[in-house]
């Protein structure tokens, strides 16, 4: 009998504020079934990954308010590679100009959710791309 | 056959941390994959210390794992943790923030934390908790460390699947101690009153005292003193021999840590002195063999039996033409 969930490490890297928004997403994505791994504030790429890599997560979470995504991005990108991680989806929430969707979507970031996007949506993509 | 989870199973020996996060994974999902991997690694099981914590929420369980694993690593050991948190049974999804709290042991690579959450099958915390605390100890971990919240059956499996069982306990939480149910003690080997920072220590210390005391004494009489241990039906072991010491800790300072990992050090030892080590395994693997010759032997009848045997039967108890016991006898003889 096999219960396949999807799992989702919701991580907030950066040095900026409050968490408010990412324990929003954590629990409307327990809400629609799923397991989330809640690591808090002020992760470096490095913590993000090797949790996500302990966690055997389907998908990242990140919820950036400062502006670093550009440069936070990548290197969560590179270091999944490095660990042979590429299957993990990334997806990044927060303050976003729409000028940087395109470039973090080549680099290999899943989606994209500015201020506006619905849970639901989240929820709706998660659940797409996803392979249970 | 060189299947996908031999070469799993070779990766994590060699130290591969993606191929043991995989591994547990698979054990989760219950997945085939999983009978096949215990039964590579099922012979080099055994080695680990393993410890189980248990307590109400928020006594701070996963500030003393952290602690206790920051003491195992200054003295150059291994740690892996599993730390289960409930899944919602009205969502099938979970929350599972304890990593949160054992933030402090990012970035080493001694230590490996897997978040599990119930999933809510029955008997499943003991069963796929105790898969994956396999599967650490067969990775080579030196203790392996369980947290559960303490709550309905939880804390009696934990019991099951440790060889000591820590029950956090924190002061000023009014009358908890009076709500301490029987069974609960008797399934402590260590107990830490942590939060000893906060006023009312000395009144939980001593209640515990008196209730371990009590039981103790009582568990005493009724054995005459001979029994060094029993099997009481539900795989705990009740043993007469080693007084349950209680520990004042502060995780947050880092306070009481050496103590505590001192009586779980006099308890392996007493674990192991007194012959009570093997007896525990050879309970525990008893019970699980009972537990799973019942589930296939279910589902292999299930398998065999149609369904629409089965309502006729069921419908020959409702007229009462059939009675329960007589039923049973008939469709296992089939
Ligand atoms: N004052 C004080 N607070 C503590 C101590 N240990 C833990 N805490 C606090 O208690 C809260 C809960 O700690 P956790 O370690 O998450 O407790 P837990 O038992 O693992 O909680 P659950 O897993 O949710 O059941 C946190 O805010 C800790 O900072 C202590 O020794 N003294
Ligand atoms: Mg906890």
């Amino acid at each position: 009998m096999s219960q396949r969930k999807i799992r989702v490490l919701i991580a907030k890297p950066g040095l900026d504020g409050h968490d408010r928004g990412a324990k929003v997403i954590a629990r409307t994505l327990r809400d629609a079934g799923m397991e989330v791994i809640y690591t808090g504030l002020r992760q470096t790429p490095e913590m993000i990954v090797e949790a996500a890599l302990q966690e055997d997560v389907d998908v990242i979470g990140l919820s950036i308010l400062s502006g670093a995504h550009m440069a936070l991005a990548p290197r969560i990108i590179e270091l999944l590679h490095e660990h042979d991680l590429d299957d993990v989806k990334v997806i990044i929430g927060g303050i976003i100009p729409d000028s940087d969707i395109e470039p973090l979507k080549e680099i290999g970031i899943s989606g994209v959710f500015g201020p506006g996007s619905s849970t639901e949506k989240i929820v709706e993509f998660i659940n797409e791309v996803v392979t249970v | 056959m060189t299947s996908s989870v031999q070469s799993l199973v070779e990766q994590m020996l060699t130290g591969s941390r993606r191929a043991l996060a995989r591994l547990i994974s698979h054990i989760e999902n219950e997945a085939p994959e999983a009978t096949e991997a215990l039964a590579l690694l099922y012979a080099r099981t055994g080695q680990a210390v393993t410890i189980g914590v248990t307590g109400a929420p928020g006594t701070g369980k996963s500030c003393l794992v952290t602690e206790l694993a920051r003491f195992y690593r200054q003295q150059e050991k291994t740690v892996g943790i599993v730390a289960v948190d409930p899944t919602s049974p009205f969502t099938g999804g979970a929350v599972l923030g304890d990593r949160f709290r054992m933030r402090d042991l990012a970035g080493d690579s001694g230590v490996f934390i897997r978040s599990m959450a119930t999933r809510g099958q029955l008997g499943g915390l003991a069963r796929t908790t105790f898969d994956a605390m396999r599967v650490l100890d067969a990775a080579g971990f030196d203790y392996v460390i369980v947290e559960t919240v303490g709550a309905g059956q939880n804390e009696v499996e934990i019991a099951k699947v440790a060889d000591t069982t820590i029950l956090v306990e924190a002061p000023g939480m009014g009358d908890d101690i009076q709500a301490i149910k029987a069974g609960i003690l008797e399934i402590a080997d260590v107990i830490a009153v942590n939060k000893a920072d906060r006023p009312g220590v000395q009144n939980t210390v001593r209640a515990l005292k008196a209730m371990l005391e009590l039981g103790h004494r009582k568990r005493a009489v009724s054995h005459h003193g001979q029994m060094m241990m029993q099997d009481d039906g539900g795989g705990t072991i009740v043993d007469d021999f080693w007084m349950v010491p209680v520990v004042q800790t502060i995780a947050t300072q880092s306070e009481g840590i050496a103590d505590l990992a001192q009586a779980i050090t006099d308890h392996q030892s007493y674990l192991h002195e007194s012959g009570t080590q093997v007896e525990r395994d050879r309970v525990r693997l008893k019970n699980e063999l009972m537990q799973r010759l019942q589930s296939a032997l279910l589902s292999d009848l299930l398998q065999k039996t149609s369904a629409e045997t089965l309502n006729g039967v069921l419908e020959q108890l409702v007229v009462r033409e059939l009675d329960p016991a007589s039923a049973v006898q008939k469709l296992v003889s089939v």
